[in-house]
């Protein structure tokens, strides 16, 4: 992980580096996500200042969306999709499966760190349920064969 | 050798990218020089990866492909198990009038060549000799409705923001597509990027706008890549320019943001809580100026509009409902994906013949249409015509025209309940009858399961608070998937019942 100075500095640049845009505040959040893989807390007031924005306007930004964590995910990210059409042909049973298998919950991470999972609706792959996204790579027709995909 | 690969989403979740490689190395190993192009997908799902090998009589179609199939490729290509003949021939494809899907899975989606080739910019030219009012009139006469779902005249929106006193006007395009069982704007993205510039470019000229935005779902990878690629070839080629250009934003995964005003909050960078209307966002929408939001089908349907005229579009359809709708077949379905037509089939054509009923091969028992928010509809109700008004005449809404198809096994009772916690998870929060009610919802649902008929009265007058009292469609239009599967499956409802007693 990056110290706290370099964290600043790496900030600061995609602060910079949005500039001139109108609405800035989601593309920099999502940089600064796909930078520390979750937004530090520490981001909070240097973007508020950037932008003349209240620390607390920040926070209701980044708490507003489902996109955003304030926490590191686990080292993989499955997504399944829980959406009508991927329940009809069994989405909940393969999810439920899944679950125990991991031994975790929605939104849950496994407590060696492995794997973060977390319900999406809809993947745009609805004539290929069930949909799941594994570390931003998409899976059609997924079962729990998607494990091996996320077992180190 | 020259192929076809789909760079679709669907087919890479079934393994197009596998295909494409064991090609390169089989070639590679074979000695053979292979051209693969990467293409949008026809729309047959069922079929994917679908690779086409181009020879002197067209192109011939392989799938669903294997990485086992691959080497057949390089032998005689009329004995390969998975030949399927040429793709324009089959059944799936003769059947649609591909209007606005004309090029996607037909061109390299990356080729501005290709995309003049076959028919691009032709709309965009004819546009620059004419008068704003005359584009607007145009696309007015062309009977567009909105695509996103609630079938607004797109032509009517665009003369309010070009008659909108204003030095800088803005295009965003919808491209949140939310809803379950829908795919025609990731489709169309990834397929024919240009065609969606070129109707924005369009959309620009007609209301003197010289800005578009893009708000692009997160939950959409190979569309965002797609498009900003596209954005950067339009804008070296001078497509875009200082006259319109346009700007690709990526959401943040909620579902809410794809209600109009929610979405104009959310790109300036706020919470995407919906807006009270008015002011319209024709009036007062991005930065509190004049702005367009049409959804991506509706801006993608205008190049054919103005290339071919008006009264060409208007021709197919039915009704107040005027040229093609993309319909988009998904859920527990044999023959799933996109296929494009003149509206007025019926449902039941659409669910047994297109597509081919239940992929389980159990009997059909609804059809939910147009997403979360649609009704679900018996097959009782099949000879309803795809139509905005038909629809609505049967207490449904046709939405971005996606189909969930579900056979018996489903339990409506689970989906009413679903409709309600869906809701509850991506309220915006801003009025109590879909915040709370929704939350309320779902607890009466869980009544009903435990044998409690007494709360049915209860969840009916919930479903009326939340009609009528809630700013926008995602609490507003919650009731219809409930009351629907209510009054059309009371059996799985009463079933519950007695299995408590
Ligand atoms: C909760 C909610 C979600 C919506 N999601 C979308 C969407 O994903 N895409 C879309 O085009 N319209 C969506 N709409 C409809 C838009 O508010 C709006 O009507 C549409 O973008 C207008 O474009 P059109 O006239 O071209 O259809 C949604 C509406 C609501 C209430
Ligand atoms: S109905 Fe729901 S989503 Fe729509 S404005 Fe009200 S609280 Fe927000
Ligand atoms: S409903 Fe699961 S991918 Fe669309
Ligand atoms: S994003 Fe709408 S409530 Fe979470």
């Amino acid at each position: 992980m990056l110290d706290s100075h370099a964290q600043t500095d790496r900030i600061a640049e995609i602060l910079q580096a949005h500039q001139g845009l109108e609405g800035p505040l989601l593309p920099i959040l999502h940089a600064i996500q796909e930078s520390f893989g979750y937004i530090p807390e520490a981001a909070v007031p240097q973007i508020a200042k950037a932008l003349m924005l209240s620390k607390a306007e920040v926070h209701g930004v980044i708490s507003f969306y489902h996109d955003f964590r304030n926490k590191p995910s686990g080292r993989h990210v499955l997504k399944l999709c829980r959406a009508e059409a991927c329940q009809t042909v069994g989405a909940d049973a393969v999810a439920d499966r899944i679950r125990r298998a991991l031994g975790i919950d929605w939104h849950e991470t496994t407590p060696d760190g492995r794997v973060t999972l977390e319900p999406v609706f809809c993947l745009g792959l609805c004539a290929c349920g069930p949909a799941a996204m594994v570390d931003g790579r998409l899976v059609g027709r997924v079962d729990e064969g998607v494990l091996a995909e996320v077992a180190k | 050798m020259k192929l076809y690969v789909p760079l679709d989403s669907a087919a890479v979740a079934l393994g197009a990218d596998r295909i494409a490689q064991a090609i390169r190395d089989e070639a590679a190993a074979r000695g053979v020089a292979v051209e693969i192009i990467r293409n949008g997908s026809r729309g047959m799902v069922w079929l994917e990866p679908l690779v086409e090998v181009v020879t002197d009589a067209g192109r011939i179609g392989f799938g669903p492909m294997t990485p086992a199939d691959v080497p057949g490729l390089f032998g005689d290509l009329a004995s390969h198990p998975r030949a399927l003949g040429l793709v324009e021939d089959l059944p799936w494809m003769k059947g649609q009038t591909r209007l606005t899907f004309a090029r996607v899975g037909v061109i390299d989606p990356l080729s501005l060549d290709d995309y003049r080739a076959h028919g691009g910019l032709a709309g965009l030219e004819r546009a620059r000799g004419m008068s704003k009012a005359e584009i607007v009139a145009e696309v007015t006469e062309s009977g567009l409705r909105g695509r996103g779902g609630a079938g607004f005249p797109t032509g009517i929106k665009w003369k309010t923001v070009s008659e909108a006193p204003g030095a800088q006007k803005y295009i965003v395009c919808n491209a949140d597509e939310g809803d379950s069982a829908t795919f025609a704007d990731r489709m169309l993205m990834e397929g024919d990027p240009f065609c969606l510039i070129e109707g924005m470019a369009i959309a620009g000229l007609a209301c003197g706008a010289s800005k578009g935005y893009v708000y692009l779902r997160s939950e959409y990878p190979v569309a965002i890549r797609i498009m900003r690629e596209a954005v950067r070839i339009a804008r070296a080629a001078g497509i875009l320019g200082p006259e319109f250009d346009m700007e690709i934003r990526v959401g943040a995964g909620a579902y809410v943001c794809g209600e109009e005003t929610s979405l104009l909050n959310s790109l300036e960078g706020k919470r995407g809580i919906v807006r009270a209307k008015p002011p319209l966002p024709a009036l007062q929408g991005f930065l509190g100026r004049p702005t367009v939001v049409n959804n991506v089908i509706s801006l993608a349907s205008v190049p054919v509009i103005m290339a071919r005229g008006a009264a060409f579009y208007k021709d197919f359809g039915l009704g107040r409902s005027r040229g093609t709708i993309p319909l988009q077949i998904a859920g527990n379905v044999r023959f799933g994906g996109l296929y494009e037509c003149a509206f007025g089939l019926t449902l039941g054509q659409i669910v047994n013949e297109i597509g081919g009923g239940t992929a389980s091969g159990r009997p059909v028992k609804a059809v939910q249409v147009g997403g979360p928010l649609g009704a679900w509809f018996p097959p009782a109700l099949f000879d309803t015509p795809f139509g905005y008004e038909e629809f609505g005449a049967q207490d449904g809404l046709i939405g971005h025209a996606g189909l969930t198809v579900a056979d018996d096994t489903v339990d409506m009772l689970q989906m009413a309940r679903f409709a309600m916690e869906f809701c509850a998870i991506e309220s915006c929060g801003k009025c109590t009858p879909c915040r709370i009610g929704s939350t309320r919802g779902v607890e009466t649902i869980d009544r009903l399961a435990r044998g409690d008929a007494s709360a049915l009265p209860i969840l009916t007058d919930l479903c009326n608070t939340m009609k009528f009292g809630s700013l926008c469609a995602l609490g507003g239009f919650t009731p219809y998937p409930v009351l629907s599967a209510l009054t059309h499956f009371p059996d799985d409802f009463a079933r519950a019942k007695e299995a408590a007693e």
